[in-house]
C-alpha cells in the first residue's frame, strides 16, 4: 500500500464512525420503550448503527481521500498505475465482512431466541382484525372489548385472526408485530413492562381504510385492575365471531 | 381504395395495428358475449372482481397491437411456408434513417435501445409525477388532496410503472444498445424476438397507466399485489395481472437474446475472462430473469384465476393458502431486486475504470462477485416475510443468507474503491459524478438492507417507511443513478451528439441532494413508528413529512433539468468524437453513432478491456488496423486460450 498516510486514513476513519454513530446514538429513534423485547431490539439496532458507521465511514473516507489525491491535474491526459488487484487484499475484504454478518446473524438469532421466548403463566388474548377493525378476546375472562387493555408485566400471546385480508398487528412501543393471516392463526408473544395508553397500528396493506385502522392499547397497573376491567366487558357470545356483522368472504 | 386495404391489412405500422387492435378487441369481446349468451347467463358481468367482456379484449386487443405493428409478419410467413423476403428486402426493417424509422417494428438493436430508453423514460416521468402527487398529499397529516381510495392506486401504480416499465427494461435498453458493439457482434442474436421484446413493453405500460379508466379505479393492492386484498380488489387489479404478464414475457425474451449473443456471438478472441464486466453484469441478470420472472407471471396469473374464473388458491375459507402467494411472489421479486442491479454494477464498472484510468481492480473476483449473487438470491426470498406467519424456523436460514449477500455487494463496492486508488480521476463526465454518488448512496442503501435482515430488527421496521427509505436508496440511489451513469457515459456514442455538463451537474446535485433529503428522513420516521402505504398518519410525523416532500419536490425537479439537457443536447449539442471518453472497449472504436452494421469486419480482440497504463496493451483490433499488430498482447487480466 505504497503511498498511503495508513494512520491518517485510519484515524480519519475512526473519527467519522465516531461521529456518525454519537449522532445516530443520541435520539431513540425506535420511540418509547414499553415491553421487555424493546431493549433487547433497541440495542441490536444501536450495535448495528456502531458497525454500520465504521463501513460506511470507510467507504466515505477512502472515496473523498482517493478523489482528492488523485484527481487529474487540468490537461493531465495520462493513464493511472496498471494494478490489477491485490490478492491478499481481495481475500481480506471478502473474509472481514463474512466474519462481521455472521456475528450479526448470531446475534440477532439470540435475540430473537430471547424475544420470543414463552412464559409458563402467560395469558392469552385473541385478537380478530377486519376491514377496519379490531377486536379482543380475553377468554381469561370469558370477555370482549374493542380496546386492547392487557396487565403490565405479564407475557401475553396474541392469537391472531383475519376475517377477511392480510392486516398486521403493531404496537410501535413494544417493537413487535405479526402478520393476522386468513385461514391460520398466527402468533406474537409480547411482555409489557410500562403501563400507560398507547396505539395498535395496522401495517399490512388492507384497503382503502388501512390508514385508520388503530385501536387503543392500555397497559394497566397490576393483574387485579386489569380484572377489573375486563370483568366489565361484555362476554363472549358462544360460536360467534366477533365484530363480525356480514358475512366476511370477499366474495363466493 | 385497394390502397386503404394494404395499409389496412398488409403494410406492417400504425394503420394496420390500430385496424388489428380494434379487430382483436371486439374479437375478444364478441366471444364473451356470445358464449354468455349460449350458455344463458346475462350478456355482461359487472361484479368487480369479473368484467369478462374487459378482460379477455384486454388480452386480444395488445396481441392484435402486436401482429399489426408487425412484430410477426416474417415469422408467419416463414410458419406457413410463404417467402420470407427477397435478399434485397432482408434489411428494410434494420436501422433508422429519419425519425418514423424509431416508430416502426426494427431490427437493429441500435434502434431498439433508443426505443427502449425513450419509451422506459417516458413512464419514468409518469412514474415520477404520481409520486410527486403522493408526495403533495403526504405533506400534511390528514387527507387533503386525494382520497384513500387514490392514494391507493397511486403508490401501487407508481411502484409498477417504475418497477416494471422503467427499471428493469432502462437496463435493457442500455445493454441492447452496446452490448452487442461491446462484444464485436453485429447484431443481437435474435433480432426479430428482440423487436417483439421491445412492442410488449408499451403494452405493459399502457395497461398499468390505463387501469385508471377501469371501474373502481386503478389497482390499489400495492405493487405486491398481496392475496386475498387483490383477488377481492376493483377491475383495475386485472390489468396490473396482464400488465406483468407483457412485461415479463419481454424481460424473458430479452434476457433468452442476451444469453445467447453472449454465449454465441463474440468476436475472436474475446473469451470470458476478456469481457467488459457489463456484459458479466448482464449475463448473469439474464440467468436471475429466465429462471425467476416464470414465478411472477404465475402467480399473477393465479390471482387473475381466483379473480375471473373463481379457482381457489388464495381463498381461505376454500382451502387456499394466502401465504403461499407471498412465497411464489417473492420468489420472483427478491432476485428481481438484483436484475435491478446488477446491469447497473455493470455500468459503474465501466465508468469509474474509464474515468479513473485504471484497470478494474480484482477484475475476476468482481465476475464471480457476480456470480455469487446469482446464486444467493435464489435463497433469500422469505426475508421478505419475517412476520408474515410463515414456518418461523424458515426465518433463521433465510437471515443468515440474506447478510451473506452483504459479502459480495460489499467486494464490488471496495473493488471501486480500488480501481479509484492511483488513478488519474476525472471528474469532468457527469457519468462519473453518478457512479461516484451511486458508491455513497448505495453503500447507505446496503447496510440498512443488512438490519432488515436480521430479524428481530426486522419485526419492528417491517412495513414501515424504514422499508420505503430502504428500498428507495437502492433502487433510486442505486438502480436509478446507473441509469443516470449509463445514459451520461454512452450519450455520445448513441446520439453522436455531446450533452452539456453544466447542465449534468445541475443534475446531479439536485438529484443526490434530494435522494438523501428525501429519503434519510424516512428511515426515522419508519422506526417511530409510521406505517407505510398510507394516505393519512399521527400528527407526530407531520414536521418530517413536510421536509421529506420539499426534498422530494426539488428531486422531481431536478429530472426536468435531465430531460431538458437530453432532448436539447440530441438535437443541437456539439458532434461527439468517436471515443470522447478514451475507453479501451470495441463500442468506443465504432464511429458515434455506429455504423449501421456495426462492424465493416469483425474485430479480434486480443487483451482484457481495462488495460489502462500497460505499455502497449491492446482489448481489440479493428478492420484495417490488423497488419502492424499481429502479435497477440500479453493479456493481463486474463489468459488466452
Amino acid at each position: 500500500m505504497r503511498g498511503l498516510p495508513l494512520p491518517k486514513l485510519i484515524a480519519a476513519i475512526l473519527v467519522l464512525t465516531v461521529v456518525t454513530s454519537v449522532i445516530m446514538l443520541i435520539p431513540n429513534w425506535d420511540g418509547e420503550q414499553a415491553s421487555t423485547a424493546a431493549s433487547k431490539i433497541d440495542t441490536l439496532l444501536d450495535v448495528m448503527i456502531v458497525l454500520s458507521s465504521f463501513v460506511f465511514s470507510i467507504v466515505m473516507v477512502m472515496m473523498i481521500y482517493s478523489i482528492w489525491k488523485w484527481r487529474a491535474k487540468p490537461g493531465d491526459e495520462s493513464d493511472g498505475a496498471p494494478i490489477h488487484g491485490n490478492t491478499k487484499l481481495e481475500i481480506a475484504w471478502t473474509v472481514i465482512p463474512t466474519v462481521i454478518v455472521l456475528f450479526g446473524a448470531v446475534y440477532s438469532w439470540i435475540t430473537l431466541s430471547n424475544i420470543e421466548a414463552h412464559d409458563r403463566d402467560r395469558m392469552v388474548v385473541d385478537v380478530y382484525s377486519q376491514q377496519y377493525e379490531w377486536h379482543f378476546n380475553y377468554p381469561e375472562t370469558g370477555t370482549t372489548s374493542r380496546e386492547l387493555h392487557v396487565p403490565v408485566d405479564r407475557q401475553i400471546e396474541f392469537r391472531m385472526h383475519a376475517l377477511d385480508v392480510l392486516h398486521s398487528f403493531w404496537v410501535p412501543e413494544w417493537r413487535i408485530k405479526k402478520d393476522n393471516v386468513p385461514g391460520i392463526t398466527t402468533r406474537a408473544y409480547v411482555t409489557p413492562n410500562k403501563t400507560g395508553d398507547f396505539t395498535l397500528v395496522c401495517t399490512e396493506l388492507c384497503g382503502i381504510g388501512h390508514a385508520t385502522m388503530r385501536a387503543p392499547v392500555v397497559v394497566e397497573g397490576s393483574q387485579a385492575t386489569w380484572q377489573e376491567w375486563a370483568a366489565k366487558q361484555p362476554p363472549i357470545k358462544e360460536g360467534e365471531v366477533p365484530g363480525e356483522t356480514t358475512p366476511k368472504v370477499i366474495r363466493q | 381504395m385497394a390502397g386503404v386495404t394494404a395499409a389496412l391489412f398488409k403494410t406492417p405500422g400504425w394503420w394496420r395495428a390500430l385496424a388489428y387492435t380494434i379487430i382483436a378487441g371486439a374479437f375478444g369481446f364478441a366471444l364473451v358475449v356470445a358464449l354468455r349468451k349460449v350458455s344463458g347467463l346475462p350478456a355482461f358481468q359487472t361484479e368487480q372482481t369479473g368484467y369478462p367482456q374487459v378482460i379477455v379484449p384486454a388480452i386480444t386487443a395488445p396481441l392484435g397491437f402486436l401482429v399489426g405493428i408487425g412484430c410477426f409478419d416474417y415469422w408467419f410467413r416463414w410458419a406457413v411456408g410463404a417467402p420470407t423476403f427477397p435478399v434485397e428486402r432482408e434489411h428494410e426493417n434494420h436501422g433508422a434513417n429519419s425519425l418514423r424509422d424509431y416508430f416502426k417494428v426494427n431490427t437493429d438493436h441500435k434502434v431498439i435501445g433508443i426505443q427502449y430508453l425513450v419509451t422506459t423514460f417516458f413512464f419514468f416521468f409518469v412514474g415520477g409525477l404520481i409520486a410527486m402527487i403522493m408526495r403533495a398529499e403526504l405533506a400534511q397529516p390528514g387527507t387533503q388532496i386525494v382520497d384513500p381510495s387514490t392514494f391507493n392506486s397511486l403508490f401501487s401504480t407508481h411502484a409498477a410503472i417504475m418497477i416494471f416499465v422503467f427499471v428493469i427494461p432502462a437496463f435493457a435498453g442500455i445493454a441492447n444498445y452496446v452490448l452487442p458493439l461491446m462484444i464485436g457482434a453485429p447484431d443481437m442474436a435474435f433480432p426479430r424476438l428482440n423487436a417483439l421484446s421491445f412492442w410488449m413493453l408499451p403494452v405493459a405500460g399502457l395497461l398499468f397507466v390505463g387501469s385508471f379508466l377501469a371501474p373502481g379505479g386503478a389497482f390499489d393492492a400495492g405493487w405486491t399485489g398481496y392475496a386475498p386484498l387483490s383477488t377481492g380488489a376493483p377491475l383495475g387489479q386485472s390489468f396490473f395481472n396482464l400488465g406483468v404478464q407483457f412485461a415479463g414475457a419481454s424481460s424473458i425474451a430479452t434476457a433468452l437474446n442476451f444469453l445467447v449473443t453472449i454465449v454465441t456471438m463474440r468476436a475472436p478472441g474475446m473469451n470470458f475472462w476478456r469481457l467488459p464486466l457489463l456484459v458479466w453484469a448482464n449475463l448473469s441478470t439474464s440467468l436471475l430473469v429466465v429462471a425467476a420472472t416464470p414465478f411472477i407471471a404465475g402467480v399473477q396469473f393465479m390471482v387473475l384465476f381466483d379473480r375471473i374464473l373463481h379457482t381457489n388458491f388464495f381463498q381461505a375459507a376454500f382451502g387456499g393458502d394466502v401465504i403461499s402467494y407471498q412465497h411464489i411472489f417473492w420468489f420472483y421479486s427478491h432476485p428481481a431486486v438484483y436484475i435491478m442491479m446488477l446491469p447497473g454494477f455493470g455500468i459503474v464498472s465501466e465508468v469509474i475504470s474509464t474515468h479513473s484510468r485504471k484497470p478494474i481492480f480484482g477484475y475476476r473476483l468482481m465476475a464471480l462477485a457476480l456470480i455469487g449473487i446469482v446464486v444467493l438470491s435464489y435463497s433469500v426470498w422469505a426475508h421478505h416475510m419475517f412476520v408474515a406467519g410463515m414456518f418461523s424456523w424458515l426465518r433463521v436460514p433465510m437471515m443468515i443468507t440474506t447478510l451473506l449477500i452483504a459479502v459480495p455487494t460489499g467486494i464490488k463496492i471496495f473493488s471501486w474503491l480500488g480501481t479509484l486508488f492511483e488513478g488519474v480521476i476525472h471528474l469532468r463526465s457527469t457519468a462519473m459524478l453518478f457512479a461516484l454518488g451511486f458508491i455513497a448512496t448505495f453503500t447507505i442503501g446496503g447496510i440498512s438492507g443488512v438490519m432488515l435482515g436480521m430479524i428481530p430488527l426486522d419485526i419492528h421496521v417491517s412495513d414501515t417507511y424504514f422499508v420505503v427509505a430502504h428500498i428507495h436508496f437502492v433502487l433510486f440511489g442505486g438502480s436509478v443513478f446507473t441509469i443516470f451513469a449509463g445514459i451520461y457515459h454512452w450519450f455520445p456514442k448513441m446520439t453522436g451528439r455531446m450533452y452539456d455538463e453544466k447542465l449534468g451537474r445541475f443534475h446531479f446535485w439536485g438529484t443526490l441532494l434530494g435522494t438523501w433529503g428525501t429519503f434519510i428522513p424516512m428511515h426515522w420516521v419508519g422506526m417511530d413508528g409510521m406505517p407505510r402505504r398510507v394516505a393519512d398518519y399521527a400528527a407526530q410525523f407531520g414536521d418530517w413529512n413536510l421536509l421529506i416532500s420539499v426534498f422530494a419536490f426539488m428531486l422531481g425537479a431536478a429530472q426536468l433539468v435531465f430531460l431538458y439537457n437530453m432532448v436539447v443536447s440530441w438535437r443541437f449539442g456539439p458532434k461527439a468524437a468517436a471515443n470522447p471518453w478514451r475507453a479501451n472497449s470495441i463500442e468506443w472504436q465504432v464511429s458515434s453513432p455506429p455504423p449501421i452494421f456495426n462492424f465493416d469486419e469483425i474485430p479480434r480482440v486480443v487483451g482484457g478491456p481495462y488495460e489502462f497504463g500497460v505499455p502497449g496493451a491492446k482489448h481489440a483490433i479493428m478492420a484495417g488496423e490488423g497488419r502492424e499488430a499481429k502479435e497477440p498482447e500479453p493479456a493481463v487480466a486474463g489468459t488466452t486460450t
